[in-house]
């Protein structure tokens, strides 16, 4: 039997290599494709009639635009506007990463730490340029809370400076690791049913109970993903 | 695990870069702008509703008021017109009421007046029946004829002391 981590392994599919950089296209880049190529597909499948009262279809697109609009609307006010679409993509390339790796035989790109780091990173980032080209250098403030004595100065900001350096990481790792051991275990679980034949009925229900967990957690970690993003966004905007 | 193998770190990099900013392309350009349409030619369609129809229920209270007012300008109307006649026909009576007394207090009085020339003529005539009587009575027991004027003087002063 295939190990558990089988699963996670990046096969080349068509081999690209510029200038001494791999660039392969490979099973994680073709299911980032096929994710781009849903969600559009989706959204504009979803509302193509513009119908006044919505169908089924329309009504998903429709909530997913509206849920990411009030995640902003709440989390980071109105300035957070102009960020909309940048995070709605992150929002569906995320869900759309996650949801997809449930379909057995996918492959699961949030389930790679470089993957989730660079989406991470960028928003650490995004969030930091928008920080300074908002405030300048008071955005240094930012790391010495307002009202706290002076003398704690030395404590807190290297806290402060730890806790938001930390950032991309914590919100990098959170994702990878959930999508991750998430699969794992439901690979692990699968093998118990293979391997305890007609006994096997318990893990199977066991297995069923995981997996709509899995689609749980799959959703909600998208949504945290974006909410942590849309509040560092927040402190970058108003500073705490 | 695979995760930790950098071997594929570049490759997957590089088409994270490629499928991110395609999809952020298309959102901004594509989706968003048109759902963001959809909703907002609902929200627009609705408020036009909205408005539509108060301004309908303003157009209903102001025909209500109009209603009520000449209602109310015509029950005045006619409170007037129902006291305006019932002040005349009373004043009618009353005059009619007026001119009836009097013609009926004239026809009393003219009516007493005859009773009083009746009443004294019948008196005169009892006084010269009495007087009559009494010189007839005179003539049958003394045989003689009375004086005129001392036979009326007697009857006039016995029909006083009655």
């Amino acid at each position: 039997m295939a190990s558990p981590v089988e699963q996670f392994k990046i096969k080349p599919i068509i081999p690209i290599e510029i200038g001494g950089i791999d660039i392969s296209f490979t099973n994680s880049a073709l299911f980032m494709v096929v994710s781009v190529a849903l969600i559009t597909v989706f959204l504009s499948y979803g509302v193509r009639s513009r119908a006044m009262v919505p169908g089924r279809w329309q009504s998903m697109a429709e909530l997913s635009y509206e849920f990411v609009a009030n995640m902003i609307r709440d989390n980071v006010g109105a300035e957070g506007r102009r960020y909309f679409p940048f995070i709605f993509a992150l929002f569906m390339f995320v869900l759309f990463g996650n949801l997809i790796g449930m379909i057995p035989l996918t492959f699961t790109y949030t389930s790679h730490i470089i993957v989730t780091f660079a989406l991470a990173f960028v928003v650490f980032l995004g969030v930091t340029v928008i920080g300074f080209a908002r405030h300048g250098l008071h955005f240094f403030r930012f790391f010495f809370p307002h009202g706290a004595p002076i003398l704690t100065a030395p404590i807190l900001i290297p806290i402060e400076l730890i806790s938001y350096l930390s950032r991309p990481f914590s919100l990098a790792v959170r994702l990878f690791a959930n999508m991750t051991v998430g699969h794992i275990i439901l690979k692990v679980i699968a093998g118990f049913v293979v391997a305890m034949g007609v006994a096997g009925v318990v893990p199977l229900a066991f297995l069923a109970g995981v997996t709509v967990l899995e689609f749980g957690i799959a959703v909600l970690q998208a949504y945290v993903f974006t909410i942590l993003s849309c509040i560092y966004l927040h402190d970058a905007i108003h500073m705490h | 695990m695979p995760q930790f193998d950098p071997t594929f770190f570049s490759p997957q990099l590089f088409w994270l870069a490629v499928t991110f900013i395609g999809l952020y392309v298309l959102m901004a350009r594509v989706s968003i702008p048109r759902i963001g349409a959809v909703l907002e030619e609902r929200q627009r369609r609705i408020d036009e509703n909205l408005s539509k129809a108060a301004a309908l229920k303003a157009d209903t209270d102001a025909a209500i008021e109009v209603y009520e007012r000449a209602l109310a300008e015509s029950r005045g109307k006619a409170q007037a017109m129902i006291k305006e006649t019932v002040d005349r026909m009373a004043h009618e009576a009353e005059n009619r009421q007026r001119e009836v007394g009097a013609r009926l207090s004239e026809q009393i009085k003219a009516g007493e007046a005859r009773i009083e020339a009746a009443k004294a003529q019948a008196l005169a005539s009892v006084r010269e029946v009495a007087a009559e009587v009494a010189r007839a009575t005179v003539e049958r027991i003394t045989g003689q004829t009375p004086d005129d004027a001392r036979l009326t003087e007697a009857v006039a002063t016995a029909m006083e002391k009655r």
